[in-house]
């Protein structure tokens, strides 16, 4: 049982990992005993257990559950299409949106979403030969009226939230803003003061950037700290 | 961007606070409405082409390069050079560049960037004839877009005179038998005798803003694309976009292009 | 202009650029060089200048053109037409289409197509400047824009081209040894996994000779697997020495 890493080391695709009686995790590909990276990101491993790469560079793949933020760009016959940023477009059919069957002969659905459109919404179905399917049915789901959206990959949205939500928490009382974490790495941030929406993008670019730097948490904290004292 | 519809749409909450920005006299990246994005102009960075520039105006990244050749003249000016002018929108700038021949936005970014070239007679095309009505040079003068985010036109305009003030015209041989043929071993620098720039101002909620990024040329209603010549005269013009201007906002644009013509065309020509 | 054959190795061995002929040329990589795209990566090795740019997976239209198993891998080679001596009609010609083909089928065997069913993966490569050796040095940057997309991938592929210039074996040919010599192989492999996905041969060479040069390539294509990886990491290393940079330069500010 070999390692050829230490935990957080910068691995890219190919690198050999481990060899031995592991198992395989995330951006992990095992021939044999070996196991190698998928994607660019940093080693980890798992339990003692699960050789994995927690990646730099990802792909959106949508989990039942998963709450995303995307903007309408089609509207059909009985459904809207949503870009959630995944390789499929999402489709958020008009019952799910409504919570009621939909009438097409006496209603138009461009009055409720058009294009254009920013919804905070939830996937409701998900397999890789269909297309996402959306639901708006549940509290805190629907149409973005306000805000500024700033996009992340995907891969580090757990960093955005933070140990036991530590990161957002943190953003969230320092600024005083509303902040929706899509998972599909689309954030909605709304604040009183549109200067302060600004400086959370800011932050949020900042975590993105750096999350693999040690101390992000302290280091985001201060620079918000150092920004409000100036502009306050 | 995963996915692009048949054409861009900028998000309703984007234009909602780039209009709110604007009515203020901001823009979204902090600039006031008159301020160009941070240029870098890189002159010969392409070996291979007789002359060449890279722009860069915000992330919007351009790269020009000039190729001298022989050809025949134009039927109707014989003793003339000639001059053309292409653009592509290479589909590894954009997710909305699609493979395959030059469509209408390409074609009326060359065709802009060529009408600035030819009106203000940057390019002396009397100069460039070898024998009358048989042999002159071709300037092929190749706009390449690598990354955009908005106001390809100016940032073009920019890097084709970037890219005409560094060609080398190379020399000439006539053979035995008549035929002309370029002499690499000897090279004179292409003269200008003008050197204009286009300044494209937005019409984005009834106002005038310069240098529009990629979301602003989205939300706005119409952009005017003035050139300016080294003399402060009006060699091109080109109103473009779905919506419209109203005549005092015209002969306002027309005075900004003016003053900002000459701060770009100051970094290119020092 | 005389368009006789130059001297292709000198009286010292050396080559047209000094070069020894195992010597590669200077290559520079850099990363995540294109703001749009969703991976990009620049090479330059040499007098040649490549970009490579990758967007996806993403929809594919016409739908009909998607595969209901995997993803599409679509290659655009393309030169610009200041790419080379005598100027370039911007229209793709025959070997741009032929080269597009073997850079794409080059990649494939990297990448994990089966995990994004109806989708298409697009790799543009533009190349800017030309000095021979333009499909090595795109298959380099393609690949490294393909990582920098996050598309998941068995290995990186690089690739490089060996032949024969005035009866010697040379690695990493330049447009004069190409034009010139007796014979050219570029090849492409992914070296984590000592696999060929691309080779092909233009000239006239014993096979002894060939075997040769295939191996020479495959040495090519090893020392540029790792300048590949120093790129990848460097993309990220570099923010983490600005970090360590400003934190060190605060340092009791904050208290």
């Amino acid at each position: 049982m070999t390692l050829y890493f230490n935990r957080r080391d910068l691995v890219v695709p190919g690198d050999l990992l481990a060899e031995g009686d592991y198992d395989a995790g995330e951006n992990v590909h095992r021939i044999d005993n070996r196991f190698y990276a998928t994607r660019v990101g940093l080693f980890e491993l798992k339990d003692e257990r699960k050789v994995t790469v927690i990646a730099l560079n990802s792909v959106y793949v949508p989990k039942p559950g998963d709450i995303v933020i995307g903007d309408v760009v089609d509207v059909g016959v009985g459904s809207w299409a949503v870009d959630i940023r995944a390789p499929r477009l999402a489709i958020l059919r008009a019952v799910d949106a409504l919570g009621r069957p939909f009438r097409p002969d006496r209603e138009e659905l461009t009055r409720f979403l058009t294009v254009g459109d920013t919804v905070i919404a939830k996937v409701k179905a998900y397999d890789r030969t269909r297309n996402p399917l959306l639901t708006l049915g549940e509290p805190g789901l629907g149409k973005v009226t306000s805000g500024l959206i700033v996009r992340i990959t995907p891969s580090k949205v757990p960093r955005l939230i933070g140990r036991k939500g530590s990161m957002i928490s943190m953003l969230k009382r320092e600024t005083g803003c509303q902040i929706v974490i899509g998972m599909n790495g689309v954030v909605l941030v709304r604040c009183r003061d549109p200067e302060d929406e600004e400086l959370l993008v800011e932050a949020i670019e900042k975590i993105e950037r750096e999350s693999h730097v040690e101390g992000l948490t302290d280091r985001v904290a201060r620079m918000i700290r150092r920004r409000k004292g100036l502009v306050a | 961007m995963r996915w692009m519809a048949r054409e861009p749409v900028i998000s309703r909450i984007k234009k909602k606070r780039i209009l709110q920005l604007i009515s203020q006299g901001k823009r979204m990246d902090g600039r006031g409405l008159l301020d160009y994005r941070e240029i870098t102009v890189e002159k010969g960075v392409i070996r291979t082409a007789e002359g060449s520039a890279m722009v860069c105006l915000g992330q919007t990244e351009v790269v020009v390069g000039v190729k001298v050749g022989l050809n025949t003249p134009y039927p109707d000016t014989p003793n003339e050079g000639i001059l053309t002018v292409n653009a592509e929108l290479v589909p590894l700038a954009s997710p909305t560049f699609e493979p395959g021949p030059p469509d209408e936005r390409a074609i009326e970014l060359a065709r802009v960037v060529d009408r600035g070239i030819r009106s203000s007679r940057a390019i002396p095309l009397e100069r460039l004839c070898i024998v009358p009505g048989k042999r002159v040079y071709i300037i092929f003068v190749d706009i390449y877009i690598l990354n955009h985010d908005g106001n390809l036109v100016d940032a073009s305009a920019l890097a084709a005179l970037a890219a005409l003030s560094n060609t080398k015209i190379f020399g000439y041989q006539i053979d035995e038998e008549g035929r002309v043929l370029l002499d690499k071993s000897i090279w004179r620098p292409m003269e200008l005798q003008n050197w204009p720039v286009a300044v494209s101002v937005a019409n984005i909620g009834g106002e005038l803003v310069v240098d529009p990024c990629l979301d602003e040329e989205l939300a706005m209603e119409a952009k005017l694309t003035i050139t300016v010549d080294k003399d402060g005269r009006v060699c091109a013009m080109q109103k473009s976009g779905p919506g419209s201007f109203s005549a005092e906002q015209v002969m306002e644009a027309i005075d900004i292009a003016k003053d900002k013509a000459a701060e770009l065309r100051s970094m290119v020509m020092g | 202009m005389s368009h006789e054959k130059p001297r292709l190795i000198r009286d010292d061995g050396r080559r047209v650029d000094g070069r020894g002929p195992a010597d590669l040329r200077p290559i520079h990589i850099e990363v995540d060089v294109l703001a749009n795209a969703d991976g990009s990566a620049y090479v330059e090795q040499g007098g040649t200048k490549v970009l490579a740019a990758v967007y996806g997976p993403k929809e594919i239209h016409p739908r009909h053109l998607g595969l209901p198993n995997r993803a599409v891998l679509r290659c655009r080679y393309h030169m610009a037409p200041f790419s080379v001596e005598v100027r370039k009609s911007p229209a793709p010609s025959r070997r741009e289409i032929e080269l597009s083909k073997v850079i794409r089928e080059a990649l494939e065997p990297a990448l994990f197509l089966e995990y994004y069913p109806r989708t298409a993966i697009d790799v543009f490569i533009e190349v800017l400047q030309a000095d021979g050796g333009t499909r090595c040095a795109s298959i380099t940057a393609a690949s490294l824009a393909l990582a920098d997309a996050g598309i998941p991938m068995r290995d990186l592929v690089a690739a490089c081209a060996a032949g024969k210039v005035d009866g010697v074996l040379v690695l990493d040919l330049c447009d004069l040894e190409d034009k010139y010599g007796e014979a050219d192989v570029p090849l492409a492999m992914m070296p984590g996994l000592g696999r060929i996905t691309l080779l092909q041969m233009d000239g006239l060479l014993t096979p002894e000779e060939l075997k040769e040069c295939i191996k020479l390539a495959m040495d090519g294509c090893r020392k540029i697997y790792s300048m590949q990886k120093e790129a990848l990491r460097e993309r990220f290393l570099r923010i983490r020495r600005e970090v360590e940079a400003a934190e060190a330069a605060e340092g009791g500010a904050d208290s």
